[in-house]
Protein backbone atom coordinates (compact mmCIF):
# COMPACT_ATOMS: atom_id res chain seq x y z
CA UNK A 1 0.00 0.00 0.00
CA UNK A 2 1.10 3.56 -0.60
CA UNK A 3 2.45 4.78 2.73
CA UNK A 4 3.27 8.30 3.78
CA UNK A 5 6.21 9.51 5.82
CA UNK A 6 5.70 12.41 8.18
CA UNK A 7 8.81 14.05 9.60
CA UNK A 8 8.87 16.56 12.40
CA UNK A 9 12.05 18.49 13.06
CA UNK A 10 12.59 21.41 15.41
CA UNK A 11 13.22 22.63 18.91
CA UNK A 12 11.92 20.23 21.53
CA UNK A 13 8.78 21.28 23.40
CA UNK A 14 5.98 19.72 25.42
CA UNK A 15 3.20 18.10 23.41
CA UNK A 16 4.64 17.92 19.89
CA UNK A 17 3.70 14.26 19.36
CA UNK A 18 0.31 14.79 20.98
CA UNK A 19 -0.58 17.64 18.67
CA UNK A 20 0.54 15.85 15.52
CA UNK A 21 -1.24 12.63 16.54
CA UNK A 22 -4.43 14.50 17.39
CA UNK A 23 -4.46 16.02 13.91
CA UNK A 24 -3.88 12.61 12.33
CA UNK A 25 -6.60 10.94 14.44
CA UNK A 26 -9.08 13.69 13.55
CA UNK A 27 -8.42 12.96 9.88
CA UNK A 28 -8.57 9.12 10.09
CA UNK A 29 -4.88 8.73 9.39
CA UNK A 30 -3.46 5.59 10.97
CA UNK A 31 0.02 5.73 12.52
CA UNK A 32 1.93 2.50 11.88
CA UNK A 33 5.37 3.31 13.21
CA UNK A 34 7.11 6.11 15.07
CA UNK A 35 10.81 6.62 15.61
CA UNK A 36 12.11 9.64 17.39
CA UNK A 37 15.38 11.05 18.69
CA UNK A 38 16.52 14.23 20.34
CA UNK A 39 19.91 15.51 19.20
CA UNK A 40 21.30 18.50 21.09
CA UNK A 41 17.86 19.69 22.14
CA UNK A 42 16.45 19.24 18.64
CA UNK A 43 13.44 17.05 18.20
CA UNK A 44 13.54 14.69 15.23
CA UNK A 45 10.63 12.35 14.57
CA UNK A 46 9.58 10.14 11.71
CA UNK A 47 6.16 8.52 11.42
CA UNK A 48 5.02 5.97 8.88
CA UNK A 49 1.30 6.49 8.35
CA UNK A 50 -1.49 5.11 6.22
CA UNK A 51 -3.75 7.75 4.69
CA UNK A 52 -5.97 5.40 2.70
CA UNK A 53 -8.97 5.83 5.03
CA UNK A 54 -8.70 9.58 5.22
CA UNK A 55 -11.07 11.65 3.12
CA UNK A 56 -8.75 14.63 3.16
CA UNK A 57 -7.06 15.40 -0.18
CA UNK A 58 -3.31 14.85 -0.03
CA UNK A 59 -2.46 18.45 -0.88
CA UNK A 60 -4.75 19.67 1.91
CA UNK A 61 -3.01 17.47 4.45
CA UNK A 62 0.43 18.66 3.37
CA UNK A 63 -0.66 22.27 3.77
CA UNK A 64 -2.44 21.78 7.11
CA UNK A 65 0.48 19.88 8.63
CA UNK A 66 2.76 22.65 7.48
CA UNK A 67 0.50 25.19 9.23
CA UNK A 68 0.39 23.02 12.35
CA UNK A 69 4.19 22.97 12.33
CA UNK A 70 4.29 26.76 12.21
CA UNK A 71 1.92 26.86 15.17
CA UNK A 72 4.07 24.51 17.30
CA UNK A 73 7.34 25.99 16.06
CA UNK A 74 8.63 22.90 14.23
CA UNK A 75 8.95 21.88 10.59
CA UNK A 76 6.49 19.16 9.56
CA UNK A 77 6.86 17.47 6.19
CA UNK A 78 4.49 14.96 4.70
CA UNK A 79 5.80 12.95 1.72
CA UNK A 80 4.89 9.73 -0.04
CA UNK A 81 7.15 6.89 1.05
CA UNK A 82 8.28 6.02 -2.50
CA UNK A 83 10.73 8.91 -2.71
CA UNK A 84 12.73 7.33 0.12
CA UNK A 85 12.44 3.65 -0.81
CA UNK A 86 13.30 4.30 -4.46
CA UNK A 87 16.35 6.28 -3.47
CA UNK A 88 17.73 3.97 -0.80
CA UNK A 89 16.64 0.48 -1.88
CA UNK A 90 17.61 -1.41 -5.02
CA UNK B 1 11.03 -0.24 5.95
CA UNK B 2 12.80 3.07 5.49
CA UNK B 3 14.79 4.35 8.45
CA UNK B 4 14.90 7.78 9.99
CA UNK B 5 18.49 8.14 8.76
CA UNK B 6 17.50 7.53 5.16
CA UNK B 7 14.58 9.90 5.41
CA UNK B 8 16.81 12.59 6.87
CA UNK B 9 19.45 12.03 4.19
CA UNK B 10 16.92 12.53 1.39
CA UNK B 11 15.39 15.59 3.00
CA UNK B 12 18.82 17.08 3.62
CA UNK B 13 19.61 16.62 -0.09
CA UNK B 14 16.43 18.46 -0.97
CA UNK B 15 16.54 21.22 1.64
CA UNK B 16 20.23 22.00 2.01
CA UNK B 17 21.92 20.60 -1.09
CA UNK B 18 19.35 21.77 -3.63
CA UNK B 19 18.42 18.38 -5.07
CA UNK B 20 15.66 18.98 -7.54
CA UNK B 21 13.99 17.66 -10.60
CA UNK B 22 15.09 20.31 -13.04
CA UNK B 23 12.44 19.69 -15.63
CA UNK B 24 9.54 17.56 -16.71
CA UNK B 25 9.54 17.98 -20.46
CA UNK B 26 6.59 16.84 -22.52
CA UNK B 27 7.70 15.91 -26.03
CA UNK B 28 4.96 16.36 -28.63
CA UNK B 29 5.05 15.26 -32.25
CA UNK B 30 3.61 17.91 -34.55
CA UNK B 31 4.00 15.86 -37.73
CA UNK B 32 0.24 15.30 -37.90
CA UNK B 33 -0.33 19.08 -37.78
CA UNK B 34 1.14 19.69 -41.25
CA UNK B 35 -1.06 21.62 -43.63
CA UNK B 36 -0.51 23.63 -46.81
CA UNK B 37 -2.40 26.56 -45.30
CA UNK B 38 -0.49 28.63 -42.74
CA UNK B 39 -3.53 29.51 -40.64
CA UNK B 40 -4.63 25.87 -40.51
CA UNK B 41 -1.12 24.81 -39.56
CA UNK B 42 -1.00 27.33 -36.73
CA UNK B 43 -4.41 26.25 -35.50
CA UNK B 44 -3.45 22.56 -35.59
CA UNK B 45 -0.23 23.23 -33.69
CA UNK B 46 -1.91 25.34 -31.03
CA UNK B 47 -4.73 22.85 -30.53
CA UNK B 48 -2.47 19.82 -30.25
CA UNK B 49 -0.04 21.41 -27.79
CA UNK B 50 -2.72 22.88 -25.55
CA UNK B 51 -4.69 19.63 -25.60
CA UNK B 52 -1.79 17.37 -24.62
CA UNK B 53 -0.12 19.78 -22.21
CA UNK B 54 -3.15 21.20 -20.47
CA UNK B 55 -2.47 19.31 -17.22
CA UNK B 56 1.33 19.33 -17.40
CA UNK B 57 1.96 22.20 -15.01
CA UNK B 58 -0.72 21.23 -12.47
CA UNK B 59 0.44 17.58 -12.49
CA UNK B 60 4.01 18.72 -11.93
CA UNK B 61 2.89 20.79 -8.93
CA UNK B 62 0.90 17.88 -7.54
CA UNK B 63 3.90 15.54 -7.67
CA UNK B 64 6.13 18.20 -6.18
CA UNK B 65 3.78 18.58 -3.26
CA UNK B 66 3.23 14.89 -2.59
CA UNK B 67 6.87 13.86 -2.71
CA UNK B 68 8.29 17.04 -1.29
CA UNK B 69 10.84 17.41 -4.09
CA UNK B 70 10.96 20.64 -6.12
CA UNK B 71 10.20 20.33 -9.83
CA UNK B 72 11.70 23.55 -11.07
CA UNK B 73 10.49 23.66 -14.66
CA UNK B 74 7.70 22.21 -16.72
CA UNK B 75 8.47 22.42 -20.41
CA UNK B 76 7.47 21.28 -23.86
CA UNK B 77 9.53 20.11 -26.81
CA UNK B 78 8.12 19.69 -30.29
CA UNK B 79 9.09 18.19 -33.64
CA UNK B 80 11.67 20.37 -35.42
CA UNK B 81 9.53 23.10 -36.94
CA UNK B 82 11.44 23.04 -40.25
CA UNK B 83 9.83 19.62 -40.83
CA UNK B 84 6.37 20.68 -39.72
CA UNK B 85 6.18 24.02 -41.50
CA UNK B 86 7.53 22.85 -44.84
CA UNK B 87 4.29 22.90 -46.81
CA UNK B 88 2.83 26.09 -45.39
CA UNK B 89 5.83 28.34 -44.83
CA UNK B 90 7.21 29.89 -47.97
CA UNK B 91 9.34 32.55 -46.36
CA UNK B 92 11.12 33.27 -43.08
CA UNK B 93 8.21 35.58 -42.17
CA UNK B 94 5.79 32.64 -42.40
CA UNK B 95 7.95 30.71 -39.94
CA UNK B 96 7.90 33.63 -37.50
CA UNK B 97 4.10 33.27 -37.40
CA UNK B 98 4.56 29.64 -36.32
CA UNK B 99 7.01 30.80 -33.62
CA UNK B 100 4.35 33.18 -32.31
CA UNK B 101 1.82 30.35 -32.21
CA UNK B 102 4.28 28.21 -30.23
CA UNK B 103 4.87 31.11 -27.85
CA UNK B 104 1.14 31.52 -27.28
CA UNK B 105 0.70 27.79 -26.70
CA UNK B 106 3.56 27.86 -24.19
CA UNK B 107 2.06 30.81 -22.35
CA UNK B 108 -1.42 29.32 -22.27
CA UNK B 109 -0.21 25.98 -20.91
CA UNK B 110 1.94 27.75 -18.31
CA UNK B 111 5.33 26.28 -19.31
CA UNK B 112 8.33 28.59 -19.17
CA UNK B 113 10.08 27.33 -22.31
CA UNK B 114 9.12 25.46 -25.45
CA UNK B 115 11.90 23.96 -27.57
CA UNK B 116 11.89 22.71 -31.12
CA UNK B 117 12.08 25.79 -33.29
CA UNK B 118 14.73 23.75 -34.98
CA UNK B 119 16.24 22.42 -38.16
CA UNK B 120 18.35 19.30 -38.64
CA UNK B 121 20.83 20.14 -41.38
CA UNK B 122 23.78 17.93 -40.53
CA UNK B 123 24.38 17.01 -44.18
CA UNK B 124 22.40 19.43 -46.29
CA UNK B 125 19.80 22.17 -46.08
CA UNK B 126 16.45 22.16 -47.87
CA UNK B 127 15.01 25.56 -48.84
CA UNK B 128 12.59 25.14 -45.93
CA UNK B 129 15.41 24.46 -43.48
CA UNK B 130 17.14 27.57 -44.68
CA UNK B 131 13.99 29.68 -44.39
CA UNK B 132 13.55 28.53 -40.80
CA UNK B 133 17.16 29.25 -39.93
CA UNK B 134 16.94 32.71 -41.49
CA UNK B 135 13.80 33.40 -39.45
CA UNK B 136 15.51 32.64 -36.10
CA UNK B 137 16.58 36.23 -35.26
CA UNK B 138 13.06 37.56 -35.85
CA UNK B 139 11.45 34.55 -34.13
CA UNK B 140 13.55 34.83 -30.99
CA UNK B 141 13.17 38.60 -30.76
CA UNK B 142 9.39 38.49 -31.14
CA UNK B 143 8.69 35.62 -28.75
CA UNK B 144 9.40 35.07 -25.08
CA UNK B 145 9.41 31.32 -24.45
CA UNK B 146 10.41 29.73 -27.74
CA UNK B 147 13.84 28.06 -27.91
CA UNK B 148 15.67 27.27 -31.08
CA UNK B 149 18.36 24.80 -32.07
CA UNK B 150 20.09 23.79 -35.27
CA UNK B 151 22.01 20.56 -35.74
CA UNK B 152 24.84 21.25 -38.17
CA UNK B 153 26.78 18.00 -38.05
CA UNK B 154 27.03 14.43 -36.83
CA UNK B 155 29.51 11.59 -36.66
CA UNK B 156 27.55 9.80 -39.38
CA UNK B 157 27.23 12.71 -41.80
CA UNK B 158 30.19 14.97 -41.17
CA UNK B 159 29.81 18.73 -40.74
CA UNK B 160 27.70 20.92 -42.97
CA UNK B 161 30.05 23.90 -43.28
CA UNK B 162 27.52 25.98 -45.24
CA UNK B 163 25.23 25.71 -42.22
CA UNK B 164 28.13 26.50 -39.88
CA UNK B 165 28.81 29.68 -41.85
CA UNK B 166 25.15 30.62 -41.84
CA UNK B 167 24.81 29.99 -38.11
CA UNK B 168 27.68 32.35 -37.31
CA UNK B 169 25.69 35.06 -39.07
CA UNK B 170 22.42 34.03 -37.43
CA UNK B 171 23.92 34.14 -33.93
CA UNK B 172 25.15 37.67 -34.65
CA UNK B 173 21.82 38.76 -36.12
CA UNK B 174 19.97 37.33 -33.12
CA UNK B 175 22.28 39.28 -30.83
CA UNK B 176 21.56 42.45 -32.80
CA UNK B 177 17.81 41.80 -32.83
CA UNK B 178 17.76 41.53 -29.04
CA UNK B 179 20.49 44.07 -28.21
CA UNK B 180 18.13 46.16 -26.03
CA UNK B 181 18.01 43.14 -23.76
CA UNK B 182 21.70 42.16 -23.48
CA UNK B 183 21.35 40.05 -26.64
CA UNK B 184 19.13 37.69 -24.66
CA UNK B 185 17.89 35.97 -27.84
CA UNK B 186 21.20 34.10 -28.08
CA UNK B 187 20.55 32.39 -24.72
CA UNK B 188 17.69 30.59 -26.48
CA UNK B 189 19.70 29.43 -29.50
CA UNK B 190 21.88 26.30 -29.54
CA UNK B 191 24.02 25.02 -32.41
CA UNK B 192 24.49 21.25 -32.11
CA UNK B 193 26.58 18.43 -33.46
CA UNK B 194 25.08 14.96 -32.76
CA UNK B 195 21.93 16.42 -31.16
CA UNK B 196 19.94 13.76 -29.26
CA UNK B 197 16.24 13.26 -30.06
CA UNK B 198 15.15 13.04 -26.44
CA UNK B 199 16.94 15.83 -24.59
CA UNK B 200 14.62 17.41 -22.01
CA UNK B 201 16.90 20.37 -21.26
CA UNK B 202 16.53 23.80 -22.82
CA UNK B 203 17.42 25.57 -24.94
CA UNK B 204 18.33 22.53 -27.06
CA UNK B 205 15.28 20.32 -26.50
CA UNK B 206 13.29 19.11 -29.49
CA UNK B 207 11.08 16.08 -30.07
CA UNK B 208 12.98 13.99 -32.60
CA UNK B 209 11.36 12.15 -35.48
CA UNK B 210 12.38 8.82 -33.93
CA UNK B 211 10.01 9.51 -31.03
CA UNK B 212 6.33 8.58 -30.62
CA UNK B 213 3.35 10.91 -30.58
CA UNK B 214 4.02 12.20 -27.06
CA UNK B 215 6.53 11.33 -24.40
CA UNK B 216 7.56 12.41 -20.89
CA UNK B 217 11.26 13.02 -20.38
CA UNK B 218 12.64 14.12 -17.05
CA UNK B 219 15.85 15.94 -16.26
CA UNK B 220 17.28 15.65 -12.76
CA UNK B 221 20.00 17.76 -11.31
CA UNK B 222 21.97 18.00 -8.10
CA UNK B 223 25.52 19.38 -8.24
CA UNK B 224 25.15 20.40 -4.59
CA UNK B 225 24.39 16.83 -3.54
CA UNK B 226 27.53 15.50 -5.26
CA UNK B 227 29.69 18.27 -3.81
CA UNK B 228 28.38 17.59 -0.34
CA UNK B 229 29.03 13.85 -0.65
CA UNK B 230 32.59 14.59 -1.77
CA UNK B 231 33.19 16.76 1.26
CA UNK B 232 32.96 13.56 3.26
CA UNK B 233 35.84 11.87 1.37
CA UNK B 234 38.46 14.64 1.29
CA UNK B 235 41.98 13.27 0.80
CA UNK B 236 40.77 9.78 -0.12
CA UNK B 237 42.05 8.12 -3.34
CA UNK B 238 40.36 8.16 -6.74
CA UNK B 239 38.62 4.84 -6.22
CA UNK B 240 36.79 6.23 -3.22
CA UNK B 241 36.13 9.50 -5.03
CA UNK B 242 34.60 7.73 -8.06
CA UNK B 243 32.55 5.37 -5.94
CA UNK B 244 31.11 8.31 -3.99
CA UNK B 245 30.06 10.18 -7.15
CA UNK B 246 28.52 7.02 -8.58
CA UNK B 247 26.51 6.18 -5.47
CA UNK B 248 25.21 9.71 -5.17
CA UNK B 249 24.31 9.89 -8.88
CA UNK B 250 22.39 6.63 -8.42
CA UNK B 251 20.25 8.12 -5.66
CA UNK B 252 19.57 11.31 -7.56
CA UNK B 253 18.54 9.41 -10.70
CA UNK B 254 16.18 7.19 -8.73
CA UNK B 255 14.31 10.28 -7.57
CA UNK B 256 14.07 11.40 -11.21
CA UNK B 257 12.88 7.99 -12.33
CA UNK B 258 10.11 8.05 -9.73
CA UNK B 259 8.94 11.51 -10.78
CA UNK B 260 9.07 10.50 -14.45
CA UNK B 261 6.95 7.41 -13.86
CA UNK B 262 4.42 9.29 -11.74
CA UNK B 263 4.12 12.07 -14.31
CA UNK B 264 3.76 9.55 -17.11
CA UNK B 265 1.03 7.63 -15.27
CA UNK B 266 -0.93 10.70 -14.20
CA UNK B 267 -0.82 12.34 -17.62
CA UNK B 268 -1.42 9.10 -19.50
CA UNK B 269 1.64 9.75 -21.68
CA UNK B 270 4.45 7.19 -22.08
CA UNK B 271 7.70 7.64 -20.17
CA UNK B 272 10.75 8.22 -22.36
CA UNK B 273 13.99 8.76 -20.53
CA UNK B 274 15.60 10.21 -17.45
CA UNK B 275 18.40 12.63 -18.21
CA UNK B 276 20.76 12.82 -15.29
CA UNK B 277 22.64 16.00 -15.89
CA UNK B 278 24.39 18.01 -13.25
CA UNK B 279 22.84 21.30 -14.25
CA UNK B 280 24.15 24.15 -12.15
CA UNK B 281 22.26 27.31 -11.20
CA UNK B 282 23.67 30.66 -10.14
CA UNK B 283 22.68 30.08 -6.51
CA UNK B 284 25.33 29.27 -3.92
CA UNK B 285 26.05 25.55 -3.52
CA UNK B 286 24.59 24.51 -6.88
CA UNK B 287 27.78 24.60 -8.91
CA UNK B 288 29.65 22.06 -11.07
CA UNK B 289 32.81 24.15 -10.67
CA UNK B 290 32.31 23.68 -6.92
CA UNK B 291 32.53 19.88 -7.38
CA UNK B 292 35.76 20.17 -9.38
CA UNK B 293 37.24 22.40 -6.69
CA UNK B 294 36.10 20.00 -3.98
CA UNK B 295 38.07 17.28 -5.79
CA UNK B 296 41.22 19.27 -5.11
CA UNK B 297 41.58 22.03 -7.69
CA UNK B 298 42.37 25.52 -6.49
CA UNK B 299 39.99 26.87 -9.11
CA UNK B 300 37.98 25.47 -12.00
CA UNK B 301 40.23 25.93 -15.03
CA UNK B 302 43.44 24.95 -13.22
CA UNK B 303 45.53 22.09 -14.66
CA UNK B 304 43.69 18.88 -13.80
CA UNK B 305 40.26 20.39 -14.58
CA UNK B 306 39.69 18.30 -17.72
CA UNK B 307 40.60 15.08 -15.90
CA UNK B 308 38.37 15.97 -12.96
CA UNK B 309 35.46 16.74 -15.28
CA UNK B 310 36.01 13.53 -17.28
CA UNK B 311 35.89 11.50 -14.11
CA UNK B 312 32.79 13.32 -12.89
CA UNK B 313 30.94 12.95 -16.19
CA UNK B 314 31.70 9.25 -16.45
CA UNK B 315 30.80 8.37 -12.87
CA UNK B 316 27.56 10.31 -13.11
CA UNK B 317 26.62 8.25 -16.18
CA UNK B 318 27.58 4.98 -14.47
CA UNK B 319 25.52 5.73 -11.37
CA UNK B 320 22.61 6.93 -13.48
CA UNK B 321 22.56 3.91 -15.78
CA UNK B 322 22.31 1.56 -12.81
CA UNK B 323 19.37 3.55 -11.46
CA UNK B 324 17.14 3.74 -14.52
CA UNK B 325 16.65 1.42 -17.47
CA UNK B 326 16.13 4.39 -19.75
CA UNK B 327 18.81 6.98 -19.33
CA UNK B 328 19.07 9.30 -22.28
CA UNK B 329 19.26 12.89 -23.40
CA UNK B 330 22.58 14.46 -22.55
CA UNK B 331 23.29 12.85 -19.14
CA UNK B 332 26.54 14.03 -17.59
CA UNK B 333 27.79 17.37 -16.34
CA UNK B 334 26.87 20.72 -17.88
CA UNK B 335 29.44 23.48 -17.80
CA UNK B 336 27.52 26.65 -18.63
CA UNK B 337 29.42 29.72 -17.51
CA UNK B 338 26.68 32.22 -16.68
CA UNK B 339 24.56 29.65 -14.85
CA UNK B 340 27.30 28.49 -12.49
CA UNK B 341 28.65 30.81 -9.82
CA UNK B 342 31.88 28.81 -9.49
CA UNK B 343 32.53 29.10 -13.25
CA UNK B 344 31.85 32.85 -13.17
CA UNK B 345 34.29 33.26 -10.27
CA UNK B 346 36.89 31.15 -12.12
CA UNK B 347 36.58 33.38 -15.22
CA UNK B 348 36.80 36.53 -13.10
CA UNK B 349 39.95 35.40 -11.34
CA UNK B 350 41.57 34.59 -14.69
CA UNK B 351 41.65 30.83 -14.18
CA UNK B 352 39.20 29.83 -16.90
CA UNK B 353 39.59 30.83 -20.54
CA UNK B 354 37.52 30.03 -23.61
CA UNK B 355 40.26 27.65 -24.79
CA UNK B 356 40.21 25.71 -21.51
CA UNK B 357 36.43 25.55 -21.72
CA UNK B 358 36.78 24.07 -25.20
CA UNK B 359 39.10 21.38 -23.86
CA UNK B 360 36.56 20.64 -21.12
CA UNK B 361 33.83 20.14 -23.70
CA UNK B 362 35.69 17.08 -24.98
CA UNK B 363 34.70 15.31 -21.79
CA UNK B 364 31.57 17.08 -20.50
CA UNK B 365 28.07 16.22 -21.62
CA UNK B 366 27.49 19.12 -23.99
CA UNK B 367 29.64 22.05 -25.04
CA UNK B 368 30.48 25.75 -24.93
CA UNK B 369 27.45 26.96 -23.07
CA UNK B 370 26.19 30.36 -21.99
CA UNK B 371 29.41 32.20 -22.69
CA UNK B 372 29.28 35.95 -23.21
CA UNK B 373 31.74 37.22 -25.80
CA UNK B 374 32.47 40.75 -27.08
CA UNK B 375 29.66 42.26 -29.17
CA UNK B 376 32.01 43.04 -32.03
CA UNK B 377 33.06 39.39 -32.54
CA UNK B 378 32.70 38.66 -36.26
CA UNK B 379 30.28 36.12 -37.71
CA UNK B 380 33.16 34.12 -39.18
CA UNK B 381 34.88 33.88 -35.78
CA UNK B 382 31.64 32.59 -34.25
CA UNK B 383 31.40 30.09 -37.13
CA UNK B 384 35.00 29.05 -36.44
CA UNK B 385 34.17 28.35 -32.80
CA UNK B 386 31.08 26.39 -33.89
CA UNK B 387 33.19 24.37 -36.36
CA UNK B 388 35.78 23.54 -33.67
CA UNK B 389 33.11 22.40 -31.28
CA UNK B 390 31.31 20.35 -33.96
CA UNK B 391 34.61 18.69 -34.90
CA UNK B 392 35.09 17.60 -31.27
CA UNK B 393 31.61 16.10 -31.29
CA UNK B 394 31.95 14.45 -34.69
CA UNK B 395 35.30 12.80 -34.00
CA UNK B 396 34.46 11.73 -30.45
CA UNK B 397 30.94 10.38 -31.11
CA UNK B 398 29.43 12.77 -28.61
CA UNK B 399 26.95 15.60 -28.48
CA UNK B 400 28.56 19.01 -28.56
CA UNK B 401 26.88 22.38 -28.72
CA UNK B 402 27.59 26.05 -28.83
CA UNK B 403 25.51 28.69 -27.08
CA UNK B 404 27.50 31.90 -27.33
CA UNK B 405 26.15 35.36 -26.61
CA UNK B 406 27.96 38.11 -28.50
CA UNK B 407 26.62 40.90 -26.31
CA UNK B 408 26.17 43.96 -28.52
CA UNK B 409 27.85 47.01 -27.03
CA UNK B 410 29.79 45.02 -24.41
CA UNK B 411 33.46 44.11 -24.27
CA UNK B 412 35.92 42.13 -22.16
CA UNK B 413 35.71 43.40 -18.58
CA UNK B 414 31.95 43.99 -18.67
CA UNK B 415 29.49 41.74 -16.88
CA UNK B 416 26.11 40.92 -18.39
CA UNK B 417 22.98 40.01 -16.46
CA UNK B 418 20.53 37.59 -18.13
CA UNK B 419 18.24 37.07 -15.15
CA UNK B 420 16.82 34.05 -13.33
CA UNK B 421 18.27 30.62 -14.06
CA UNK B 422 20.24 32.09 -16.97
CA UNK B 423 22.42 34.00 -14.50
CA UNK B 424 25.11 36.54 -15.33
CA UNK B 425 28.41 36.35 -17.16
CA UNK B 426 31.65 38.24 -17.52
CA UNK B 427 32.37 38.94 -21.20
CA UNK B 428 35.23 36.66 -22.19
CA UNK B 429 38.16 37.21 -24.47
CA UNK B 430 37.96 35.56 -27.90
CA UNK B 431 41.02 34.78 -30.02
CA UNK B 432 41.40 37.78 -32.35
CA UNK B 433 43.01 36.00 -35.30
CA UNK B 434 40.70 35.49 -38.27
CA UNK B 435 39.34 32.32 -39.92
CA UNK B 436 37.11 33.89 -42.60
CA UNK B 437 38.88 32.24 -45.54
CA UNK B 438 38.44 28.83 -43.92
CA UNK B 439 34.74 29.38 -43.17
CA UNK B 440 34.00 30.87 -46.61
CA UNK B 441 35.17 27.77 -48.49
CA UNK B 442 31.68 26.27 -48.38
CA UNK B 443 30.62 22.65 -48.66
CA UNK B 444 30.96 19.83 -46.17
CA UNK B 445 33.58 18.23 -43.98
CA UNK B 446 33.21 14.48 -44.69
CA UNK B 447 32.27 12.01 -41.97
CA UNK B 448 35.27 10.56 -40.11
CA UNK B 449 36.69 7.16 -41.00
CA UNK B 450 35.47 5.52 -37.79
CA UNK B 451 31.85 6.34 -38.64
CA UNK B 452 31.80 3.64 -41.34
CA UNK B 453 30.63 0.69 -39.34
CA UNK B 454 28.25 -0.94 -41.79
Amino acid sequence: MNKTIITVVGKDAVGIIAKVCTYLADNQVNVEDISQTIVQGYFNMMMIVDTSRSSKPYAGMVAELDDLGDEIGVKIRCQREDIFTKMHRI
Amino acid sequence: MVTILEVNETNKMIEQEKLDVRTITLGISLLDCCDADLDALNRNIYDKITRLAKDLVSTGREIELEYGIPIVNKRISVTPIALVGGRACRSPEDFVEVAKTLDKAARDTGVNFLGGYSAIVSKGMTPTDEALIRSIPAALSSTERVCSSVNIGSTKTGINMDAVKLMGEIVRETAEATKENNSLGCTKLVVFCNAPDDNPFMAGAFHGVSEGDAVINVGVSGPGVIKNALEGVRGENFEVLCETVKRTAFKVTRAGQLVAQEASERLGIPFGIVDLSLAPTPSVGDSVAGILEEMGLESAGAPGTTAALALLNDQVKKGGIMASSFVGGLSGAFIPVSEDRGMIDAVNRGALTLEKLEAMTCVCSVGLDMIAIPGDTSASTISGIIADEAAIGMINHKTTAVRLIPVIGKDVGDTVEFGGLLGYAPVQQVNRFGCADFINRGGRIPAPIHSFKN
